[in-house]
């Protein structure tokens, strides 16, 4: 059974999503993106949920949450870096901040620093190229990157 | 260089606004819009010659054409905002500068092939630009300008709904889009024999790129003869251009097709960064075959010119390299992203991207050899056309290009 529930607001704008599309089917990243915005990832109980909801079996939900990379599918940390590391990125200096973030946070791309404040994903091209090197913070994007930018942004975080 | 047709009010301050938007002329080819029939109105975007800028540069008029006729069935538009092939940041400059183009081109299009609910998917990560489009599509139905009637007066129901992705290059790919928005994985869907439409839950449904959208206004207002000024022959009207990489003004900038590639890097990029010299430029996104610094002092900008010389327009969104980059890395940095990316569904490219990954992988911890080159090679034509979607051959052409033309760079990472 399940123990997760859309809180009212979510509920609302799940059967606004319904209304949009000629077959429920399609509401399925819908669906999952409110989860994530509510639980701030996608749990295996929310996923029988949305199941439940779309009229899908629970394997259906796992198939879909678990192809498409920024659905968390287990707790990340309060704030979430997401820095490119694909080629413009790259030629234009991510690995600098990449290590800068090591050096001053402590942790590796996949990883949650200890207090739970951060976490770190490398991911493929954020389709910023000309803002290089950058990252998103919570899921803003912060371009042409320098050490002292990233360390106001994690100062901020701090706060 | 620049000629705005686009771009044309990326630079006023608060574009994205309606009100500021119809004051500079957004809206204003609804009403030559519904003086024509649906019929007239393809015809004239397949006179003006537009073609797809999401890459593969097909042709957009007679796209539309392989909608069916008098089919009982809804048709739907769906526009590719999914936006994730490297070195492509254009539709990201549309969704924030001028929101209201984007919804003038989807009433234009929709108009011309009699769909009323249009479908905008744009990938996930782009969160802000989905909510200053969705603001823009709010005040459009609360001026009435789409929903039931277009602009308070024509009776032609217009819907429009954002789709958020969830991080998936592949769903770029119109049919793995389509799979997408029926709420499944993003696995491309096998080609139909001839042509035909895309299908959404079984309706008709035609899938068109965010800019090539942006560009019908323009010629439903000017016609066709308004467009074909622009450009070439064969490649007509205006494309916006990107430029990354050590350049010193990386950027989008909205040109005519025709311009030559070096006098955008020298011109509209600023030229290179410190002085460097260049080595290679990989043309349009990174899945189209890279091009050596000589061979950039020929390109031309324009699907037919590029083609000439063995690589394609793409997206064009340029990477730019300079002398101090190996293109070992480059390579590296490159299947690392394919190898995340391919879908899974086909053996040739699942394998085939993890296989070359693993390979280089092993040429820069100095462990390779020249066989190594050869297998790589023989990756490459096992995946070339042996796939269901263009994914494994897109690899091909960037990694072969690179083995077949910086052959010596491989060499110093040998051992022995």
């Amino acid at each position: 059974m399940s123990n997760f529930e859309y809180s009212g607001e979510n509920e609302i704008k799940f059967q606004e999503y319904v209304s949009r599309y000629p077959l429920i089917d399609s509401v399925m990243l819908p669906a999952l993106w409110l989860v994530q915005e509510q639980l701030g990832w996608v749990s295996p109980e929310a996923m029988i949920y949305v199941a439940d909801k779309l009229g899908k079996t629970p394997i259906q939900v796992y198939e879909v949450a678990t192809f498409y990379t920024m659905f968390n599918l287990k707790p990340i940390g309060k704030h979430h870096i997401e820095l490119c590391k694909t080629l413009s990125c790259m030629l234009c200096g991510s690995q600098k901040i990449k290590n800068h973030i090591k050096e001053t946070i402590g942790i590796e791309a996949g990883q949650t620093s200890a207090d739970g404040l951060f976490h770190l994903s490398e991911v493929e091209c954020l389709g910023a190229c000309g803002g290089a090197p950058m990252f998103a913070l919570n899921g803003e994007y912060h371009e042409k990157l320098t050490i002292e930018k990233v360390d106001e942004l994690i100062k901020e975080c701090k706060k | 260089m620049i000629t705005k047709i686009v771009s044309k009010n990326f630079d006023i301050p608060n574009s994205h606004k309606l009100e500021v938007a119809l004051a500079n002329g957004r809206y204003s080819s609804i009403p030559k819009l519904f003086s024509m029939t649906p019929d007239e109105v393809t015809a004239e975007v397949t006179a003006s010659g537009l073609r797809g800028k999401g890459g593969g540069g097909a042709a957009c008029g007679p796209k539309w054409e392989l909608m069916p006729k008098n089919d009982p069935r809804p048709a739907y538009l769906i526009v590719n905002g999914d936006e994730s092939e490297p070195g492509t940041f254009k539709d990201r400059q549309i969704f924030q500068y001028d929101p209201h183009l984007l919804i003038e081109g989807i009433i234009c299009t929709c108009y011309a092939i009699n769909a009323h609910h249009a479908y905008i998917y744009i990938r996930g990560e782009y969160k802000f630009f989905i909510d200053r489009l969705n603001e823009a599509i709010k005040e459009a139905y609360e001026a009435g300008i789409i929903g039931n009637k277009i602009m308070n007066t024509h009776d032609f129901k217009v819907d429009i709904t954002v789709h958020r992705g969830g991080g998936a290059y592949i769903c770029g790919e119109k049919s793995a889009l389509i799979e997408s928005l029926e709420g499944k994985r993003g696995h491309p869907r096998l080609k139909p024999a001839g042509k035909e439409c895309e299908w959404f839950f079984d309706n008709p449904a035609t899938v068109n790129n965010v800019e090539t959208i942006a560009s019908v206004p323009n010629i439903v207002e000017n016609g066709s003869i308004g467009y074909t000024k622009y450009g070439t022959p064969k490649s007509p009207g205006t494309m916006l251009f990107a430029i990354s990489g050590p350049v010193k003004n990386p950027g989008v900038y909205e040109m005519a097709y025709g311009n030559k590639m070096i006098d955008f890097l020298n011109i509209l990029g600023g030229g290179m960064i410190d002085g460097k010299k260049l080595k290679a430029i990989i043309p349009g996104g990174s899945s189209c075959p890279i091009l050596t610094a000589d061979e950039v002092q020929k390109a031309v900008l324009d699907y037919e010119s590029m083609w000439d010389i063995g690589s394609t327009l793409g997206t064009g969104g340029m990477i730019v390299i300079d002398e101090d980059t190996s293109m070992v890395d480059v390579a590296k940095n490159l299947i690392e992203f394919y190898h995340h990316e391919s879908c899974g569904q086909c053996t040739p490219c699942r394998e085939g991207t993890g296989w070359i990954d693993k390979i280089l992988k092993k040429i820069l911890n100095g462990e390779g050899s020249k066989e190594d080159l050869n297998t790589i090679l023989d990756v490459c034509d096992t995946m070339n056309g042996k796939t269901v979607c263009v994914f494994a051959p897109a690899v091909k052409d960037i990694i072969e290009s690179i083995v077949r033309k910086f052959p010596h760079e491989f060499d110093i990472h040998f051992k022995n």
